[in-house]
């Protein structure tokens, strides 16, 4: 016989239960979804393979490394992929230099500064990046002058519609040579930062200045060049030819295209408003008597900010910084808009290509979050040094 | 107190010209808000063709849309801002007897403004149908981004919850859904919706472009919402569950009745940093081929009479969301300190 006892619940109230039947048809939903998306997806005659990596793209990419009609797809999103590598590093560079400097001008004690900063911030973060890539591609970049007029820039640079084309640096004829020089001076610096460490450890102060590091490591490969022969890093300097049908060319230097450089002032504009707050945020976090306890020892408005201050605020404004700079490279997709060929753009290009849909998405959403988490490990590395250093 | 010449002087002296280096910034920059300054004036007042949206004005605003129908769309805001003025009235009387019908008649407003815009078949004379296709112009970011983001709200509330179960396969999914999202660009989420959400659906059921950018909108912001929510649900106290399971509610009643409306109040700024965000983002819809107000103003400069006018209208574009955003973030602040989040 059974005994039932009073307070035992009764078997669909326990939770146990609940729980576990509720996972289990979740999944089942789930599984069955999937199923059916599969079935429609195959319905109408849809294979799923990445086998047409290997075959022929036959398309042009005008932008970053070389690349050829006849060169696999694999190699043209490998094109792409590094376009957008070279427009996020570049990026994050620009707007963490310029978001600085606005949030710091932010607080300055300068009213027109400060009134300055804070319009360029209020501007750019209430109107979108879309608006102000067109903007700047259509209205400025495009309207520079052709080619025939361009701007020459002190230093023998060009500024056209096409870009902009800088001097470059093109390896010599006794390059290799050279090398062996600069080795000498990397290990031999490497020596003395050993030698000051040791310095520090035994007698707690340093030998000598940090700066002094920097000789040798400048000194030994410029006396090294002349013992190379000379001409280790030529100037490649770029001119405006006239080619045989008529057709103006640039040759030489670097360039820089003019949807590159769109595209990169445009995200370094508006990722460089928003790093300004999180700049500003940071610093305003710091407690005044930080402040006001370094001028009473005297030190000046500049060694405040730079010793006490700045060091404080950094490990408030490292992790917004680091969502920054995941944003900054997700908005580059936006060079689509403009035709910078990047990640995205040229994935675009290869999906009007083959027709593989699916397989070319996963591609660029497997991209895009390999960057985003290989941005997020680098910086929270970093922010793991500063967050060790406090107290 | 008296602000006499004297007063005025120290604090220009103080404000601008305190040290050496102050002095120099200083007149840098008034020489550059100078000559940046005239120049734009002279732009402004002189040289920019402003016709161009004179004459594209109804266009820009309600793009396609029959010309003969735009009253629906000015019906349609008529409703929003009585309903916007009734609501602040009550809030500042406190009558808090009917907060409950504002807040149905706002539910309601949604699917009346729906049918409004939408209207019912061809054939039909009070409301003929305008198809969801030909929307655009201002009149589509807005319709993109309210209800992109009402539409995101449920399904984000269901994924944070869903990330702070103790149950592993709903923390597994949700949490795999939030990043997943969030680490991608929003374009690549409206990409997916526009091609490959067709080819996942069975062949008979067909979406208009509109429908399918909505879905992946939706999409999109559910993932940041429910980071917000998030946020909102691990800022109510712990006693808050302990004492509502102790009065004897079920964990379901425990969730609606005591820790979400706690902690939904929290996180209205964020929603509406949010929703800022999702408006200007709506513009990304133009890679897709849609035409929002973007997407028409770039039409308009492909225009043969219109050739080369990109300044004015993207000055235009840029102005008439800053407008709404700038005024919406500033609510959104007032509204932080109204509520005294961070305060309690």
């Amino acid at each position: 016989m059974i005994e039932i006892k009073q307070d035992q619940t009764r078997f669909w109230r326990d939770e146990r239960l609940i729980n576990t039947v509720a996972q289990v048809v979740f999944i089942f939903i789930l599984v069955a979804l999937v199923f059916w998306i599969f079935s429609n997806y195959r319905q109408r005659g849809l294979i799923f393979s990445f086998r047409f990596l290997a075959e022929e793209a036959s398309f042009d990419i005008s932008e970053g490394i070389e690349f050829h009609p006849t060169d696999p797809y694999y190699r043209a999103f490998l094109v792409g992929v590094i376009n957008t590598v070279r427009v996020a590093v570049l990026g994050i560079v620009f707007s963490t230099i310029l978001g600085t400097f606005t949030g710091i001008s932010r607080l300055s004690g300068n009213w027109l500064l400060r009134k300055l900063a804070t319009i360029y911030v209020e501007l750019i973060r209430n109107t979108p990046l879309l608006v102000q890539l067109f903007f700047l591609y259509f209205a400025i970049f495009m309207r520079l002058p052709r080619i025939q007029h361009a701007i020459i820039l002190p230093g023998s640079g060009f500024l056209s519609n096409r870009g902009l084309t800088l001097p470059g640096l093109v390896t010599g004829s006794n390059f290799s040579a050279w090398l062996f020089w600069v080795a000498m001076a990397i290990i031999g610096t490497g020596f003395l930062v050993f030698l000051r460490g040791r310095t520090i450890k035994t007698t707690g102060r340093p030998a000598f200045n940090f700066g002094f590091l920097l000789l040798p490591l400048i000194l030994i490969p410029i006396l090294g060049s002349f013992a190379a022969g000379g001409s280790v890093l030529n100037w490649d300097l770029p001119s405006i030819h006239r080619s045989g049908s008529g057709i103006l060319k640039l040759e030489g230097g670097i360039n820089f295209s003019s949807e590159f450089l769109a595209l990169l002032t445009g995200l370094v504009i508006y990722t460089s408003a928003y790093i300004a707050e999180v700049v500003r945020a940071g610093v305003q976090a710091v407690p005044k008597g930080q402040t006001e306890a370094a001028r009473s020892q005297g030190f000046t408005q500049g060694q405040i900010l730079g010793l006490i201050v700045m060091p404080q605020a950094l490990r408030i404004i490292i992790p917004p910084l680091i969502s920054q700079y995941l944003n900054l490279t997700k908005n580059s997709s936006l060079a689509i808009a403009i035709g910078f060929l990047d990640l995205y753009a040229v994935s675009q290009t290869m999906l009007n290509q083959s027709g593989r849909v699916v397989e070319v998405f996963l591609m660029i959403m497997a991209s895009y979050l390999s960057l985003s988490l290989t941005i997020s490990y680098l910086m929270n590395l970093f922010n793991k040094h500063f967050q060790i250093v406090e107290r | 107190m008296k602000a006499t010449a004297r007063d005025l002087a120290t604090k220009i002296r103080r404000n601008l010209f305190s040290t050496w280096y102050n002095v120099v910034i200083t007149l840098t920059l008034s020489g550059v808000v100078a000559v940046v300054g005239t120049k734009a004036l002279r732009w402004i007042l002189i040289r920019a063709q402003w016709q161009v949206i004179t004459t594209n004005f109804r266009v820009l605003m309600t793009g396609r849309y029959p010309k003969d129908e735009v009253w629906r769309i000015i019906v349609s805001i008529l409703i929003v801002f009585t309903l916007a003025v009734i609501t602040r009235i009550v809030r500042k009387q406190k009558k808090t007897d009917v907060y409950r019908w504002i807040t149905v008649a706002w539910i309601l407003s949604l699917p009346v403004i729906t049918i409004l815009l939408r209207g019912f078949g061809e054939d039909n004379n009070v409301l003929p149908g305008v198809k969801s296709e030909i929307w655009s112009g201002l009149m589509l970011t807005l319709v993109l981004a309210v209800i992109g983001i009402t539409a995101s709200f449920p399904l984000g509330i269901l994924l944070a919850l869903g990330r702070r179960s103790k149950l592993p396969v709903f923390r597994l999914v949700s949490t795999a859904y939030i990043e997943l999202i969030r680490g991608v660009p929003l374009i690549s989420v409206l990409f997916m919706s526009q091609l490959l959400l067709p080819l996942f659906l069975p062949p008979q059921i067909r979406l208009g472009t509109v429908v399918r950018a909505l879905t992946g909108m939706t999409m999109f912001s559910a993932a940041y919402t429910a980071e917000n929510i998030r946020g909102g649900l691990a800022s109510v106290p712990k006693g808050q569950y302990e004492a509502a399971r102790v009065l004897g509610l079920n964990s379901a009643l425990v969730m609606i009745l005591v820790v979400l409306p706690q902690a939904l109040r929290a996180v209205i700024p964020a929603l509406v940093g949010q929703f800022i965000s999702l408006f200007k983002d709506t513009t990304l819809v133009v890679i897709v081929g849609l035409l929002d107000l973007l997407g028409i103003a770039k039409a308009v400069t492909g225009q043969v009479q219109f050739i080369g006018l990109h300044q004015e209208l993207y000055c235009f574009v840029a102005l008439v969301f800053f407008i709404c955003c700038y005024s919406m973030s500033r609510a959104s602040r007032r509204l932080e300190i109204a509520l005294g989040v961070g305060n309690r």
